[in-house]
């Protein structure tokens, strides 16, 4: 079961599709589901596939093949590191390898706080902003130098 | 022309928070060219024929002629036709559409308005990108302001014409840009593509007749309507007309994205990104996005920025990304980077695709760590043949394209790599 804030916000998305079509609406709802539990379990799936009136293997279907749905649980914080080239040209490995250090885990790991989980990204078409990162898929930040990775990992530590 | 000409970013004040809004889009002369169609009744087959003229070509890599992929709609179709914006843009080097939409989402939303009157469309859709999260939000806040000024929705600026349009998000596969894996994605399953034909104009989304354009394209199209195709064309060169977003990333003092005419010198562009870091020495340049073949700095230096002047130098305009490399950058794993997205990114639905791309990374993993064997660069351009024109989609040559052209440009460095076992740079 969702709250009925997430309900509101996947009622909204299925607006946007045709009335026989509303399966378009899984990626938003499942991503808005994400929000809400932190991560996709098989109970949270298959609500969602009752809601839109799916199959539920037609939802994991989505779930899995999608690189930004959390399968498995995760850190209170997902810090997602682009390493593409275009980053890695511009400190993009510097910045996954200060991570890893300031952490102490490697990429699909989680601090054993289960503060933070770390994973490596592909492009996030923020080449020019680079070293990018995300924080739990929706807050990117720019220009991520040590000096700001260890700022935000101050603040996210609070 | 001067380096200044804009269309796509013009009049845009960076220091002012609010300047994507509608208000400041109408103080830009926005949504005066959807007015005037609207009030003139201009008829849809001038518009078509004025975006012809400008030789507006799609931005989203393929570069296909957009006023003839607009004609390709059929005109009398009676049922639903579907336009679709590919805001997907995950092509690594590429980051123009995130700019588009987040300073000037009201050019994208008219240019899509006037496409769908000029194909008779009445439902779009936006597809977004899934990590530019506050992008999608503002495109969100900016149709909203559209469809309470009455700009989007029903019977618009009361002409009779009606076009709703939403915004759709991505959850993080590349393969969704390519065009009918979008559409898939958009029905609500798996990224995969889709064999072709059928093309998407003829059984597009939900079996409709769909067309398919970049967000830089659509951006493109309020400024042709409001100055005519002919100034667009002159504007850049012929068969190449109007300005283009180069996405500069990489080894420069100012990576970013330039609006320059299309023509527009290399050099000029990169002296327009700050020049190289540290006054190094420019070694190579992947000149549209990394599905596209490597040029040494010293042709590069020689071309110009167009479609037909960067395929005479060997490689493609694609999506416009300048990714600049400089002497301390091992190609080799450069390279590696690149295999290991293709191999991680394939859909897997082709043999050729899913296997090769794994044995690309493979092999240039094993290069780069010092194990690899001279036989190797033959067999990773037999992998290459055995992938290219073999897949349903153009991932595959997208795989395939960097690996040769690296290994025929800097052979040298993988003989080194192999012999020595350690990096040449
Ligand atoms: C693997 C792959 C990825 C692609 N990614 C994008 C993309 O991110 N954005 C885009 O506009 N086109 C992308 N394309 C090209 C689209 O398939 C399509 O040609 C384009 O959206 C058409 O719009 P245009 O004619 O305005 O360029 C991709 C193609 C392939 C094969
Ligand atoms: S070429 Fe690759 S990505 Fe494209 S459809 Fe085939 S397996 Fe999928
Ligand atoms: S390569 Fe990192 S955002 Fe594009």
């Amino acid at each position: 079961m969702l709250s009925a804030e997430s309900l509101k916000k996947i009622d909204h998305e299925v607006t946007k599709y045709p009335a026989d079509q509303k399966q378009s609406a899984v990626m938003s709802a499942l991503a808005i589901a994400q929000d809400e539990k932190g991560w996709l379990a098989n109970e949270t799936m298959d609500f969602v596939a009752h809601y839109l009136g799916m199959p539920a293997i037609a939802v994991y279907e989505v779930a899995t093949f999608y690189n930004m749905y959390n399968l498995q649980p995760v850190g209170r914080y997902k810090l997602t590191v682009c390493t593409n080239l275009p980053c890695a040209l511009s400190g993009g490995n510097d910045a996954a390898a200060r991570l890893k250090q300031k952490l102490g885990i490697g990429f699909n790991q989680t601090t054993a706080d289960g503060k933070f989980t770390l994973k490596e990204g592909e492009c996030m078409g923020a080449c020019g902003d680079a070293p990018v990162l995300l924080v739990n898929n929706k807050r990117m930040c720019s220009f991520m130098s040590s000096d700001m990775i260890d700022q935000l990992l101050e603040e996210l530590s609070k | 022309m001067t380096q200044l000409t804009q269309i796509l970013l013009a009049g845009l004040n960076p220091s002012d928070p609010n300047d994507w809004r509608l208000r400041n889009y109408e103080q830009r002369e926005g949504y005066t060219a959807l007015r005037k169609i609207l009030n003139e009744k201009i008829p849809p087959d001038a518009i078509i024929g004025e975006v012809k003229k400008s030789a507006l070509r799609g931005r989203g890599g393929a570069g296909f002629p957009t006023g003839l992929k607009w004609s390709f709609m059929p005109k009398q179709y009676e049922g639903d036709k579907y336009l679709v914006c590919n805001s997907d843009e995950g092509e690594p080097g590429t980051f123009k559409d995130r700019d588009i939409m987040h300073h000037n989402p009201h050019s994208l939303i008219e240019g899509m308005a006037i496409g769908a009157y000029a194909m008779g469309i009445r439902t779009g859709y936006n597809y977004i990108h899934g990590e530019i999260w506050d992008t999608y939000e503002r495109m969100e806040e900016a149709i909203d302001e559209a469809r309470a000024a009455g700009l989007l929705g029903d019977n618009i600026l009361g002409s009779g014409f009606s076009f709703q349009l939403y915004n759709h998000h991505g959850y993080g596969a590349y393969i969704c840009g390519e065009e009918t894996a979008l559409l898939e994605s958009l029905e609500g399953k798996k990224g995969q593509p889709r064999f072709k034909p059928p093309f998407p104009a003829s059984f597009g989304l939900y079996g409709k007749p769909t067309t398919i354009n970049n967000t830089e394209t659509f951006a493109s199209v309020p400024w042709i309507i409001r100055n005519g195709g002919e100034k667009f064309l002159q504007i850049g060169k012929p068969n190449n007309g109007g300005t283009k977003i180069f996405s500069v990333s990489g080894h420069v003092n100012k990576p970013g994205n330039y609006e320059v005419p299309m023509g527009t010198p290399f050099a000029k562009l990169l002296e327009m990104a700050g020049g190289m870091r540290g006054g190094r020495k420019l070694k190579a340049c992947i000149p549209g996005g990394s599905s596209m073949p490597v040029l040494p700095g010293d042709i590069m230096m020689r071309t110009d920025m167009d479609y037909d002047s960067i395929a005479k130098a060997g490689s493609f305009l694609g999506s416009g990304a300048v990714i600049i490399m400089d002497d301390t950058t091992c190609m080799v794993k450069a390279l590696e980077r690149l295999s290991y997205f293709y191999y991680e990114e394939s859909c897997g639905q082709c043999t050729p695709c899913r296997e090769g791309t794994g044995w690309l990374y493979r092999v240039v993993h094993r290069i780069e760590t010092g194990k690899g064997r001279i036989e190797d660069l033959d067999l990773l351009n037999n992998v290459a043949d055995n992938i290219q024109g073999r897949t349903i989609c153009a991932l595959g040559d997208a795989a395939a394209m960097p690996v040769r052209a690296m290994i025929q440009h800097f052979r040298d460095e993988f003989i080194y790599h192999i012999e020595h076992k350690k990096c040449m740079v």
